[in-house]
């Protein structure tokens, strides 16, 4: 079964991968940090007081969630993580994204070979039934389409 | 998005290809939120948030330079956040081993912000708003700042009018010299979403008060009651520390960039008056912090101890100042911590304990307090300009047990919170049992826990 979803985009691409998903808030400077470096080159999340995402590995996915928190470097680490490769692939939101993710994105889609695809505003019943580990794919018009049972190409 | 003629020679590239990608940055970011405009910014000065040369900022680094190179320097002169670590303050030959690593970017970063006309060396602080400082901009004035907390003490003591800006953008808006007119620019977007009834017996702990206030309220903006009660209507150096503390608090545990406080704040005094607009939506939610509440906040937060190899224990090392404090908190602090070792009979505290304050402001301390600044000295505080959160970013102190009263400095590091009173008894008497599960969930009532934010 797939799962259709329609947002806004703000940074557009075409992305497969696979989802990690926040209910709360995303910290991007305490989950970030230090990603990239030698001391967590895996870019695993380090916020403790998100304990959906503590001890996970964020490079490559699809992080849904409903906005970012926190301090006013979140975009520039987001910028840093996607340049370094340990960033996501695509940041979906269930709100409208919120000034420090734009920010992110918007610097990785000037500045950056590797941009970060944003699509937001998807609406509370996509944050409450999307799944971690579940394959989405997120299209240039901000079609998402989520993969709960069989294959994309089957979807309508 | 509709540009002036000005901003329409940038993007036709008469003044380069890194002022015109500056300005595509700008306008895409903007348009996210459905600015039609530009506006000047009028304040005098620009803050930055980058003051650490973390080796993982080195693309921020990359960037800067060819922005440099690129001929886009900002318009004006700016202060920006901390340093990560200072020389003076004491620490191990490994910690300071790793620190040249982790920082090694410092160099390079300080001379790039040369370059682009940084204030002076004494710029680095995230309170670049205290007077010592004097980056204090004016009622009204259109800023790009960065730095969660700089930004909510300027859009909400102020009264300036600034978004929540990432770092790397507010460097590009101070090189245009415009920002995108959107939310907290706009007077719709200074409108409170909730309005916070302050209901406890008595003044609440500002950094606890920020953070149930963050958790609750997210990134909307409140419309506290209640606290002139305790504060009075009068914005003294007293009042400003406590809005600072508190705004910090809920701009890092939530993403607050403006709050207004009743009968205290400009826009709230304004809004008071006869002639005044409405500063509450018409569907403005209602939260009502007492007592009770402010104990389920402080219960829910985890013990990042738990990660360590014994979870209890005396702690080593102590932080206040984050933000960095003003010279009134370093006086006060200082009698707080003056009595506290007089009651336990100690005549220095019980461990290393680094306040942390801008170099203006410490300097300031000395000259005006001089006979508290000895005292400080002799009590065995280190004052120091360095940012609490780059400090923990070195995994080194990870490894030790670390108190602070700085909700900011918990949320971003393996710091253990204590209120304010904890924390002058525990530096001054040292640690006991009783401090283990104090203030932690293993001690909260049943329905505290379930009802945790």
């Amino acid at each position: 079964m797939i799962r259709k979803y329609k947002g806004r985009v703000v940074v557009p691409g075409d992305v497969i991968a696979e989802a990690l998903v926040t209910h709360a808030g995303f910290n991007t400077l305490a989950n970030l940090k230090t990603a990239g470096s030698f001391l967590n080159p895996k870019g695993v999340l380090q916020d403790m007081n998100n304990l959906e995402l503590y001890g996970k590995k964020m490079p490559g996915k699809i992080l849904c969630l409903p906005e970012t928190i926190g301090s006013t470097t979140g975009g520039m680490v987001l910028y840093c993580a996607s340049v370094m490769g340990v960033g996501p692939a695509c940041m979906l939101f269930s709100k409208k994204a919120d000034t420090l993710a734009v920010a992110g994105a918007v610097l990785t889609a000037n500045w950056s070979k590797h941009p970060i695809v944003l699509v937001d505003d998807l609406g509370d019943d996509f944050l409450a039934e999307v799944k971690e580990g579940q394959r989405i794919h997120v299209k240039e018009d901000g079609t998402v389409l989520v993969e709960c049972e069989g294959i994309f190409e089957a979807a309508p | 998005m509709i540009l002036n003629e000005e901003l329409l020679a940038v993007q036709r590239g008469e003044q380069g290809e890194a002022m015109r990608k500056v300005l595509n940055t700008l306008v895409m970011y903007g348009e996210a939120f459905g600015a039609d405009r530009m506006v000047k910014i009028t304040g005098r000065m620009g803050h930055a948030v980058i003051g650490t040369g973390s080796m993982t900022w080195k693309p921020v680094f990359d960037l800067m330079e060819e922005l440099v190179e690129g001929g886009a320097l900002p318009r004006q002169s700016f202060t920006t956040d901390p340093r990560g670590v200072e020389p003076h303050v004491p620490m191990s030959f490994a910690d300071r081993a790793m620190f040249k690593i982790l920082f090694s970017n410092q160099k390079r970063m300080e001379k790039e912000w040369e370059r682009m006309g940084i204030k002076d060396q004494n710029a680095y602080t995230c309170t670049c708003y205290m007077e010592e400082v004097g980056n204090i901009p004016e009622y009204g004035d259109i800023l790009g700042w960065a730095e969660s907390s700089a930004v909510s003490y300027a859009n909400s003591v102020i009264g300036a009018r600034c978004n929540r800006n990432s770092g790397i953008l507010e460097l590009m808006s101070n090189i245009l010299g415009y920002v995108p007119e959107f939310g907290l620019l706009t007077d719709e977007g200074r409108r409170a979403d909730w309005i916070v009834e302050v209901r406890c017996e008595k003044l609440p702990e500002p950094q606890l008060l920020g953070s149930a206030i963050g958790f609750k309220c997210v990134e909307d903006v409140p419309f506290i009651k209640g606290l002139d009660k305790w504060l009075g209507t009068e914005l003294t150096q007293t009042v400003k520390d406590y809005l600072k503390d508190m705004g910090a608090a809920a701009a890092s545990n939530g993403s607050v960039g403006l709050y207004h406080v009743e009968n205290i704040t400009p826009e709230a005094v304004k809004h008071a008056l006869p002639e005044g607009n409405s500063l509450i939506k018409e569907d403005a939610k209602v939260f009502i912090v007492d007592d009770a509440e402010i104990a389920r906040v402080k219960a829910g937060y985890p013990n990042p101890w738990e990660e360590l190899k014994k979870a209890s224990g005396a702690p080593s090392l102590a932080f206040a100042g984050c933000p960095h404090f003003s010279c009134e908190q370093l006086r006060d602090w200082t009698d707080r911590l003056a009595a506290g070792l007089e009651k336990h009979g100690n005549k220095r505290v019980t461990m290393n304990t680094i306040f942390c304050a801008a170099p203006d402001v410490s300097a300031a301390f000395a000259q005006k307090y001089p006979d508290e600044a000895a005292k400080l000295m002799e009590m065995g505080v280190t004052v120091s300009g360095l940012c609490p959160l780059s400090y923990t970013s070195n995994p080194l102190t990870d490894k030790i047990r670390i108190i602070t009263a700085s909700n900011k400095l918990r949320y971003y590091s393996k710091a253990r919170f204590f209120s304010e009173k904890e924390l002058v008894e525990i530096i001054t008497g040292g640690w006991s049992e009783k401090w283990d599960t104090a203030g932690t969930a293993a001690e909260a009532p049943e329905e505290a826990i379930e009802g945790r934010c």
